[in-house]
């Protein structure tokens, strides 16, 4: 029997690639450890080693091929002493290997496939037929990054291979050709010594952005951002300014386990001194970070690795700046608050989908801020449809849901027909387990549970 | 302790300078004790007694623009910055004419006339952050450098060799000064630092280093000459372990049970960085002992002064809690 090379998954997220380049062609001799072929993946160009040796039986996946799922069969491997007669249909693509608990299943809750357009903005001044480009939130934060860049020369950037790697996640993409070395600097590893670094800069005049990796490597380096650039305005009674954005993929990735899958958003939105900032799609994304790297103050800028990769209209002007402090009603209904930030946003409108087919009209406040929170748009919310469920991937305990159930408690009990419910991580480290790791993230379904149970319904 | 004195080279005109910025602090820091056994300074209170020479010896020779930034033992250095006693005074008794209008207090001073960075409470944070200084300057190719001082505690923090490491990465024109006053709190060097010698902390890292006796100003002040035209040349950073002793204890709570009575007097009496001043001013008759009472009156006056107006100065208006949290975003 040939053996069946299959389209490989190279990153933790990756779901389908492009086969850019076979560097193989049928019937030459392989050994282990020759390069197949060239695999573009949502972050990188990578080569396909051979395991196996043998001969290239047949080709099925042709060069330039576009988002070929993982675990699709492009190629089939003659082994010793086999000829063409070996070969044979190939097996169909695996199944997900991990049998995934039902609500995961169900078909709105699969966000891979789901179509995540923005909803139309209402609150936003749009200039009239302004053009709408498709963009990816990898390239509309790149993008944000390098229109600030080019307006303001103390703007720079900062973090581990932000510059000649491209970005651990390519959203700094092409910043270092445009810009150069004085002004992508690439860092150690030590986020400690460069956050404090960043702080120093932009109290001597320079605005920096400091790239995490992730914000789970941001807990070497919390102290300077609370410390060091949160509270020092404050304590110099208004002399020291401390213009900086720390940015950086926030919450779950793709098991990756526990100490990589954590949302800091109620970390950081505890801390007065600080803005915190944490879009869902790619137009909020450009709009907000060009806002925060504008900003005087300290500004901590939360992004979600499994939206990076997804496309969203970003409206093609200027200068596209989106407000901190402002949430948006992403979807109008008038039977339930749904309110969301980040990923969990795209959750909410895939909730409301499957809610409004049982009749129940969700209204989705997408937070956008998480400090300053915009209390009043959640209270307006809550005044119309009486109900609120509070969807976030942290956990629950002193969370961004238990915040929002006490602010609305407290200004508009007499509006409630029903407690506020909390939709939340499970509260344990995410394990690494497909099937736990599933259990233990909210998800859509999740959110429609909470939404039909303050509505009194089954 | 600090090596034998040398006789170094002077003037009248400097050295008289010098000792009247030491004798400031060393009055300043007198007074802020007396105040804090009066109940009129609360919280943290770290004196700098016995260290004047290190700052003074230092901010004599760099440059007008050039930056510092330190711990929470910081009043010394704001002092020698030229920041105005009355303004750092009120702000150990937590009124509003303080420099941070009274929400800052002892350890989280600022002046960015002065270019004085702080006044920083997290033992060794200030040191990423004076690299930072340097980044910027080195970004802003302005010619300045920045003077980051910590202590012989603060030498054993991480993030010290975080900062180390990409100072001398990317050469940033910044000096470090690790002020050796021997305790970190209540531990001696010996009980917590495996290499006794801080200057050579940098050696990993290619920065060069040297010991200095931080007791004698004009040591200090050559060494700095050295150091900053290191760093201003594009040389990237240096280290100055600067030999020192703090008398008092730690700070205002600290009964020093840690040292014994005669170590202190050891240093009071032989090496007193004041001292060493006064005797080679008379020595070389360039004042006598009357014409320096008067500048110690002076010095006295200015910060009898400084207490006065921390003492009537009014606590901050109740309205002040809820500013400067946040800057207006400008439209």
């Amino acid at each position: 029997m040939a053996v069946d090379i299959q389209m490989p998954a190279l990153s933790p997220t990756m779901e389908e690639g492009n086969l850019t380049k076979w560097m193989v062609k049928e019937g030459d001799e392989v050994n282990s450890g020759d390069i197949l072929a060239e695999i573009e993946t949502d972050k990188a160009t990578m080569e396909v080693e051979a395991v196996d040796e043998g001969i290239v039986g047949k080709i099925l996946i042709g060069e330039g091929s576009e988002n070929v799922k993982v675990g699709t069969v492009i190629m089939q491997l003659l082994e010793d002493g086999e000829d063409e007669s070996a070969l044979s249909a190939p097996a169909a693509p695996a199944e997900t290997a991990t049998p995934e608990p039902e609500a995961v299943t169900a078909p709105a809750a699969n966000s891979a496939s789901a179509p995540a357009k923005s909803a139309p903005k209402p609150d936003m001044d749009l200039p009239t037929n302004v053009k709408m480009v498709e963009t990816s939130v990898r390239d509309a934060l790149r993008d944000a990054m390098a229109e600030e860049m080019r307006r303001d020369e103390k703007v720079f950037v900062m973090g581990e291979e932000v510059a000649q790697y491209q970005g651990a996640y390519k959203v700094t993409r092409e910043l270092l050709s445009e810009f150069g070395e004085k002004r992508v600097i690439d860092t150690p590893i030590t986020e400690y010594g460069f956050a404090g670094i960043g702080v120093g800069a932009a109290m001597n005049g320079l605005r920096p952005i400091v790239e995490f990796m992730t914000w789970n490597f941001a807990m070497q380096a919390i102290d300077h951002i609370i410390n060091s650039a949160a509270k020092t305005l404050y304590m110099s009674g208004g002399q020291m300014r401390c213009p900086i954005v720390f940015r950086g993929p926030n919450g779950a990735a793709s098991r990756v386990g526990a100490q990589h899958s954590h949302d800091y958003s109620s970390w950081y939105a505890n801390v007065p001194g600080l803005k915190v900032v944490a879009p869902y799609d790619a137009a909020d994304a450009k709009g907000l970070l060009k806002s925060a790297i504008r900003d005087p103050n300290p500004v901590v800028f939360l992004e979600h690795e499994l939206l990076y990769g997804e496309m969203f209209d970003v409206p093609d002007m200027d200068d596209f700046l989106v407000p901190i402090g402002k949430a948006l009603v992403r979807r109008e209904g008038s039977d339930v608050t749904i309110v969301a930030h980040s990923r969990m946003v795209g959750r909410s409108l895939e909730a409301a989908i499957e809610l409004e087919k049982q009749g129940i009209s969700a209204e989705i406040v997408d937070l956008r801020t998480i400090r300053p929170l915009d209390t009043e748009t959640v209270l307006n919310s809550v005044r119309k449809t009486n109900r609120i469920v509070c969807a976030e991937e942290g956990w629950g305990q002193s969370g961004i849901g238990a915040e929002i159930s006490a602010v609305v408690t407290s200004e508009a009990f007499d509006y409630l027909d029903a407690p506020p419910a909390r939709v939340h991580q499970k509260d344990v480290p995410l394990p690494y387990a497909g099937n736990l790791e599933a259990l233990s993230l909210p998800n859509s379904q999740d959110v429609v549970e909470a939404a039909k149970a303050v509505c009194y319904r089954d | 302790m600090a090596g034998k004195t040398k006789t170094l080279k002077t003037n009248r005109k400097e050295l008289l300078n010098l000792y009247r910025e030491m004798l400031l602090i060393r009055r300043f820091e007198e007074k802020s004790g007396q105040l804090y056994g009066m109940g009129l300074i609360a919280g943290f209170c770290h004196l700098y007694i016995g260290q004047e020479a290190v700052v003074v010896g230092i901010k004599a020779v760099i440059d007008e623009d050039d930056q510092m930034i330190t711990g929470y033992r910081d009043h010394g250095h704001m002092l020698a910055c030229g920041m105005d006693p009355k303004g750092v005074m009120a702000e150990l008794t937590g009124r509003s004419g303080g420099y941070s209008r009274g929400k800052g207090g002892s350890m989280h001073m600022f002046s960015t006339e002065k270019k004085f960075f702080g006044g920083h409470g997290i033992v060794g944070a200030q040191v990423p952050i004076g690299a930072g200084l340097g980044l910027a300057n080195k970004y802003l190719d302005n010619g300045q450098i920045s003077v980051t001082f910590f202590g012989d505690g603060a030498a054993n923090q991480g993030q010290v060799y975080e900062a180390f490491n990409m100072a001398k990465l990317w050469d940033l024109p910044t000096l470090f000064v690790i002020e050796n006053n021997q305790y970190a709190m209540g531990t001696s060097i010996k009980r917590a630092s495996a290499q006794t010698e801080l200057y050579k902390r940098g050696i990993s890292f290619g920065i060069e280093g040297v010991q200095v006796d931080g007791m004698d100003v004009l040591a200090v002040r050559d060494a700095t000459i050295k150091a900053a035209k290191h760093a201003r040349s594009g040389k990237g950073p240096m280290i100055m372990e600067m030999m020192t002793y703090r008398y008092r204890g730690h700070s205002m709570s600290d009964p020093a049970k840690y040292r014994t009575r005669e170590e202190v007097k050891e240093v009071r009496e032989d090496h007193d960085p004041i001292d060493m001043v006064k005797n080679r001013l008379i020595k070389e008759e360039w004042a006598d002992l009357d014409s320096l009472k008067a500048i110690d009156k002076e010095i006295k006056a200015i910060v009898n002064e400084a207490a006065e107006f921390a003492k009537t100065s009014p606590e901050p208006d109740p309205s002040e809690l809820w500013t400067d949290v946040l800057l207006e975003v400008e439209a």
